[in-house]
């Protein structure tokens, strides 16, 4: 296949009436390509390995006037995050992207971001954070940032990247909340695959121009960013919260939208594959999710009743939809590419408190496996499957592969 | 710790040096380990900090204590080592943009505060690690992956951001003049307060060539002048120029053993000849100077913390948690 070139064969995996090329990309430049399609105004950012890809690319496009935006380099990102909050404060959509501790050091203003309600949208590549170094797919990076008001939602393959990125503006756009979008360092960020770029035309159409109903205008002039006394404040995190669980009806909403009128469609708030009869469930996030696929039809071409649950949104928390199809299945292994010190992998921990108001609740165990970059390959997830069938009582916390265990610091 | 001798072998350390070949950076490494020993200081006592970037592999290379810290922290972390254990040597590795860009903050005020370490810094006027962007040092109009039609900002002369703000050693060299590089790191590292010096290092991949008007053996002696005590600002191919200080700044006039010109004297020097002799950095019709701009001796933070913590102590005592936890704004409600 060549680029621009639809061949014989693809065309049920890329709708020609939609596409406006097939181009053989990695994940870093179908985020930059998707940046592109959605008019984005404003782009800042600094590099950090393995995001840098995402903001050269947008800065070429910049340069050849391929794209009509503003490309503001800073000297960290902290100023990334603030630069796009003061360009969102003027009614301009902005994009920034970044990974690891570059996240980290945004932590602040992407409290600001949510609480001053700007609909930025981030592409965040998940990378392992130091000490010690390590510049490889982990999501402790983005899950860290939790609870500070941010939308966070994960791709599983760079198509889906492209398109979870023009998704995340009209949300974003719709509830006035930012979103983050994740994909895993290198084996997306960094892998090519081929992406079908949508016709700009039917993009405009599903995103319109972003009009804000406050913005830093000299004809109707306001303050920004006062002061909230206790009688106030309150009330603006409950908003908050009120916009997150709107999101929970709006993305899939969004997402067929999106299929109404570019014609994919990779899930709403889940995926689910084979989940309808299934006895044991596989829950992932990421990359994770693609080889999971040929291993639960192996399960199934032996008989064995296995389903994928793929989780395409962390915030907000899918508790609903987990609890309809988490809660059929008899027991449920969750693979997290993650670690909260002290507990557990991330994604389980939400899953099982999903889960508890259930009247019967399925066995469910928690693994944690590829840290820091670490392959998790078939035969990884074939032992989890098999520990989970032998499973008697749930284990919140089990490691996958480890290479040695010690009782040293 | 036995009396022996050590060699620039005692300072090497059993890791791949992994830089791209050709890189400045190897050059600054061999003068680093060969000044090492020369300074009488025991291993134990010496730690290399260094944050993000090429330069900041600096630690693993050198057999020593050493912290690959967090981008741009470098400052901080070591001053945070030289506060808790001032018997340490302390030395800082960074780069243009570890140092100017994310952790620009932490420099100026390291230099404020006159903390006893020494700072390296690399500046080859690129972003290398994250492969070819502009850095804070890059030139006006430069072309990179992050500039294709070239940078609009003006870049940071880190010499005048040191003299600025106050560090009390600022010196600068170049990757290609070991002797040279090897005397400004002894000075530097022998001086006590922050000690600040400028490397000017060739990234053979990104920025190749950047410094070569200055390494170029054919033409490198018309666009330097280096800065020796005592000695007039003498420079040229055939040493036939020499930096006259006219009405506050410097001009450039045929060399004649009969005329008198300033001489550079680190003792005798003040604020407006050290700008003066940093400002002939970006003038292109006048040589680069390279050597010592400032030497001066100040109270050092980490020297009048200590005596502040013994003074105090002597007037009021060693402290007393639980006192001071009952003293001054308590009340007691009943």
């Amino acid at each position: 296949m060549e680029n621009g070139v639809i061949t014989a064969g693809l065309e049920k995996y890329f709708n020609p009436e939609t596409t406006e090329e097939v181009k053989v990309t990695e994940g870093t430049h179908a985020a930059s390509y998707a940046v592109g399609l959605a008019r984005v105004k404003v782009i800042s950012a600094y590099p950090i390995t393995p995001q840098t890809s995402i903001v050269e690319k947008l800065s070429e496009m910049c340069a050849s006037g391929e794209i009509d935006a503003e490309f503001i380099k800073v000297e960290s990102e902290h100023s990334a995050m603030a630069c796009v909050i003061g360009s969102e404060s003027t009614g301009a959509r902005s994009f920034t992207a970044t990974s690891s501790q570059g996240l980290a050091l945004m932590h602040e203003e992407l409290h600001w971001a949510a609480g001053a309600r700007l609909p930025v949208v981030m592409v965040n590549v998940n990378r392992a954070l130091g000490a010690p170094w390590n510049i490889w797919a982990d999501q402790s990076d983005s899950l860290a940032q939790r609870d500070t008001g941010w939308v966070q939602l994960y791709a599983e393959s760079n198509q889906e990247v492209l398109d979870m990125v023009l998704q995340a503006y009209r949300l974003a756009e719709e509830i006035m909340l930012p979103v983050m979008v994740n994909m895993d360092a290198f084996f997306l960020s960094h892998t090519t695959e081929p992406v079908a770029i949508p016709k700009q035309h039917l993009v405009d159409q599903f995103l319109p121009g972003y009009n804000p109903k406050f913005k830093m205008d000299i004809k109707d002039p306001r303050a920004f960013g006062g002061l909230a006394t206790p009688d106030r404040y309150m009330e603006l995190r409950y908003n908050i919260q009120k916009s997150m669980e709107g999101a929970l009806d709006l993305i899939p909403k969004i997402a067929d939208e999106y299929d109404a009128i570019i014609k994919r469609h990779h899930g709403g708030l889940v995926e689910e594959y084979l989940t309808e009869d299934a006895e044991y469930l596989l829950v992932t996030s990421g990359t994770i999710t693609g080889t999971s696929r040929i291993v639960v039809d192996a399960f199934r071409n032996k008989g064995i009743k296995v389903g994928l649950l793929k989780m395409r949104v962390f915030r907000p928390f899918p508790v609903k939809v987990v609890q309809e199809s988490a809660g059929r299945a008899k027991k449920i292994a969750v693979i997290d590419r993650n670690i909260s010190f002290g507990q557990s992998g991330i994604f389980f921990n939400e899953l099982k408190s999903a889960l508890y108001n259930l009247e019967t609740r399925p066995l469910i165990n928690g693994y944690v496996a590829g840290l820091g970059g670490r392959d998790v390959t078939p035969s990884t997830i074939e032992k989890v499957i098999n520990h989970l069938i032998a499973a008697e009582k749930g284990e919140d916390l089990i490691w996958m592969e480890l290479n040695y265990e010690s009782d040293e610091i | 710790m036995s009396d022996q001798v050590l060699t620039k072998e005692d300072f090497t350390s059993d890791q791949e040096v992994r830089w791209c070949p050709g890189c400045g950076d190897y050059s600054i490494l061999a003068q680093t380990r060969k000044v090492l020993p020369q300074l009488g200081i025991p291993k134990e006592n010496i730690v290399f900090v260094s944050g993000i970037g090429c330069s900041s592999r600096f630690p693993y290379y050198i057999d020593s204590f050493g912290i690959h810290g967090i981008h741009g922290r470098a400052p901080a972390i070591a001053s945070g080592i030289k506060l808790a254990n001032p018997d340490l040597k302390v030395f800082i590795v960074t780069g243009d943009g570890d140092g100017l860009s994310i952790g620009g903050n932490h420099l100026i005020h390291l230099f404020r505060r006159n903390i006893d370490v020494t700072v390296l810094l690399f500046n080859n006027r690129i972003y290398g690690l994250t492969k070819g962007q502009y850095s804070p040092t890059s030139e006006r109009g430069k072309i990179t992956k992050s500039s294709p039609f070239g940078s609009l900002e003006n870049p940071f002369d880190p010499i005048k951001m040191a003299l600025a703000s106050g560090a009390t050693f600022v010196a600068r060299s170049v990757d290609r003049e070991p002797k040279h590089l090897a005397e400004t790191i002894k000075m530097a590292a022998e001086h006590v307060g922050t000690s600040f010096v400028e490397i000017y290092q060739n990234c053979n991949i990104f920025n190749d060539g950047t410094f070569e008007s200055l390494t170029d053996p054919k033409i490198k002696k018309d666009n330097i002048v280096v800065m020796e005590e005592g000695k007039p600002y003498i420079f040229g191919k055939e040493s036939d120029r020499v930096l006259a200080w006219e009405d506050g700044s410097f001009s450039v006039n045929m060399h004649d053993e009969a005329s008198s010109s300033l001489v550079h004297s680190l003792a005798n020097s003040n604020s407006s000849v050290e700008f003066a002799l940093a400002e002939l950095t970006m003038d292109e019709h006048k040589p680069t100077p390279i050597g010592v701009f400032r030497k001066i001796n100040k109270n050092t933070y980490d020297g009048l913390l200590t005596k502040q913590v013994e003074n105090v102590k002597e007037k009021l005592g060693s402290g007393d948690l639980e006192k001071l936890l009952s003293s001054g704004n308590t009340w007691e409600i009943k």
